[in-house]
């Protein structure tokens, strides 16, 4: 095969799977609405078990990244803070960071390539199973059945991760404050003078917003497998990048929005 | 005794979006009646039953199940028609035996958890199967979860059954014991099969009939029941099929 023919069918195989994309966004909204009419069909169990998964399995995760995060931001900027005697200020950096952004970026991370991959592995196995073609001459519709529950438990898990996150990371930086000599009572002060509703608000309403995405790009992952030998390898491997891209695009218009919107 | 046709196959082209497999293929299946879908390794045997329980849609010709077309309008109706079995059983690894047929019952039916659980059990004693319904699907044999997936795919009443290769990978015994199930079920309920297979001992056990088809050849090649087919058959590569690689017949191995 040549170079122009293998560059061709990368491009082909790009572009189908961009359609298959969009194609699998429109069934699981569809799905979505279906489910809105028909909440007495929703598979409750199917979720609950997932989110048990992301949930109480993604914890410790969470709060370790969350905790050495804030262990890592207040270490980084109390040294430059502390050469003009404001290293208290740490407080309000590291409440407005974690709460508005990092918290909810640096937990769906932890998602995306926990749950993703698993939604990703699940699905992409039932599929080679011959699970989903099952389902489908059952009459039932796979995208309903499999890709609903795990996309709302991703959704519901990630702000539970989030806080949980954020707090270790408040405690992390908590710890290194101390050692620099900042009395406790002044971090926590700092900490919730900074801490808004609004942007402790943001912040959640961005990881739910993370959650279905990585959700979303997990199950679509592991829809899309090809019975191969590496196929559901393959799924698990596209459901962390693209929910991970996912998460930093949807991250970045974000930014821009609430920039442009003053917010 | 002529029987009422169930399914009916005219002049079509089986295949996926640019790679057709087989074309022209015209049968017909009878209410009631065993039908073989056969032929070597690739030949699209499969394909044709992907068509047939409307996962792929045919690339041309007229396809009908129970006098209807696949299509978005009678998909639920169609479903509700057909039971598939598939080569791996498809059997659901987070469910038990159990909940595995109690799931299109609980999906399609008004009945009440007692009922559900009174009708998959009784299917699972059709199969011989009621002491592994508290099983999950890993935890029985690979003939097991095929005959699970027999009672979840006649959960509903289907008026045809399909079954994708169904003694792939079982013992001789289990695989015999497998075709007395289907014709048990069949003299039992009345259903059709449609079975995808080219075991020969289980072909000319529970054959009514038969398709053979041919991958060199791209179609359908020989249409009818299985012993006039060894027998008789004009074509050598259809008697060399039936008789194991030997030419019963009398142009002596030409294809």
């Amino acid at each position: 095969m040549g170079i122009f023919e293998k560059a061709g069918r990368a491009a082909a195989d790009c572009f189908a799977r961009i359609c298959d994309g969009f194609a699998f966004i429109g069934e699981a909204f569809a799905a979505m609405a279906w489910t809105v009419f028909h909440p007495l069909r929703f598979r409750a169990r199917d979720c609950a078990l997932a989110f048990q998964r992301a949930a109480a399995g993604g914890l410790p995760v969470a709060i370790g990244i969350g905790f050495l995060l804030g262990v890592i931001l207040a270490f980084q900027s109390a040294a430059a803070l502390k050469m003009f005697g404001v290293e208290v200020y740490v407080a309000d950096m590291l409440a407005i960071a974690l709460f508005r952004e990092l918290g909810p970026l640096v937990t769906a991370i932890v998602l995306a390539g926990r749950s993703g991959s698993a939604f990703a592995a699940e699905i992409g196995t039932m599929k080679v199973d011959e699970e989903l073609d099952a389902l489908s001459t059952m009459g039932l519709d796979p995208v309903r059945f499999l890709v609903m529950p795990r996309v709302v438990a991703a959704t519901a898990a990630m702000p539970v991760l989030t806080i949980f996150c954020e707090l270790a990371g408040l405690a992390g930086g908590a710890l290194v404050l101390d050692l620099m000599g900042v009395p406790p009572a002044a971090y926590w002060g700092h900490v919730t003078g900074a801490s808004t509703v609004f942007t402790i608000s943001l912040g959640l309403a961005k990881s739910c917003l993370f959650g279905f995405l990585a959700g979303l790009v997990g199950c679509g992952a592991g829809m899309g497998t090809k019975s191969t030998a590496d196929g559901v390898g393959v799924a698990a491997t596209r459901a962390v990048v693209g929910g991970i891209v996912a998460i930093a695009v949807a991250d970045g218009l974000l930014a821009v929005v609430c920039y442009v919107w003053g917010l | 005794m002529e029987r009422e046709t169930i399914i009916e196959l005219s002049h079509v082209d089986a295949g996926y979006p640019g790679a057709t497999i087989l074309k022209d293929v015209s049968f017909t299946v009878g209410r009631g009646e065993v039908f073989i879908l056969l032929g070597g390794s690739g030949c699209g045997k499969s394909t044709i039953m992907k068509h047939m329980i409307g996962l792929n849609p045919v690339l041309s010709g007229r396809l009908l199940v129970a006098g209807m077309e696949w299509s978005g309008r009678t998909r639920a109706a169609l479903c509700r028609k057909i039971g598939v079995m598939y080569q791996s059983g498809a059997l659901f690894g987070s469910m038990t035996c159990l909940q595995n047929v109690m799931l299109p019952l609980g999906e399609f039916t008004r009945l009440g958890r007692r009922e559900r659980v009174d009708r998959a059990m009784s299917l699972l004693r059709d199969v011989e199967l009621e002491d592994a319904a508290d099983k999950m699907p890993n935890e029985i044999s690979g003939g097991m979860r095929k005959r699970v997936a027999i009672a979840r795919a006649m959960a509903l009443d289907p008026e045809v059954v399909f079954l994708d290769e169904p003694s792939a990978g079982l013992d001789p015994i289990t695989a015999a014991s497998l075709d007395g199930l289907i014709l048990r079920l069949r003299a039992g309920k009345g259903m059709t099969f449609v079975v995808v297979t080219h075991e020969l001992a289980s072909i000319f056990k529970i054959a009514d009939r038969c398709a053979m088809f041919d991958k060199a050849r791209r179609g359908m090649i020989a249409l009818g029941r299985p012993q006039e087919l060894r027998d008789t058959s004009d074509d050598a590569f259809v008697r060399r099929f039936f008789n194991r690689g030997e030419d019963g017949g009398p142009d002596n191995g030409k294809r």
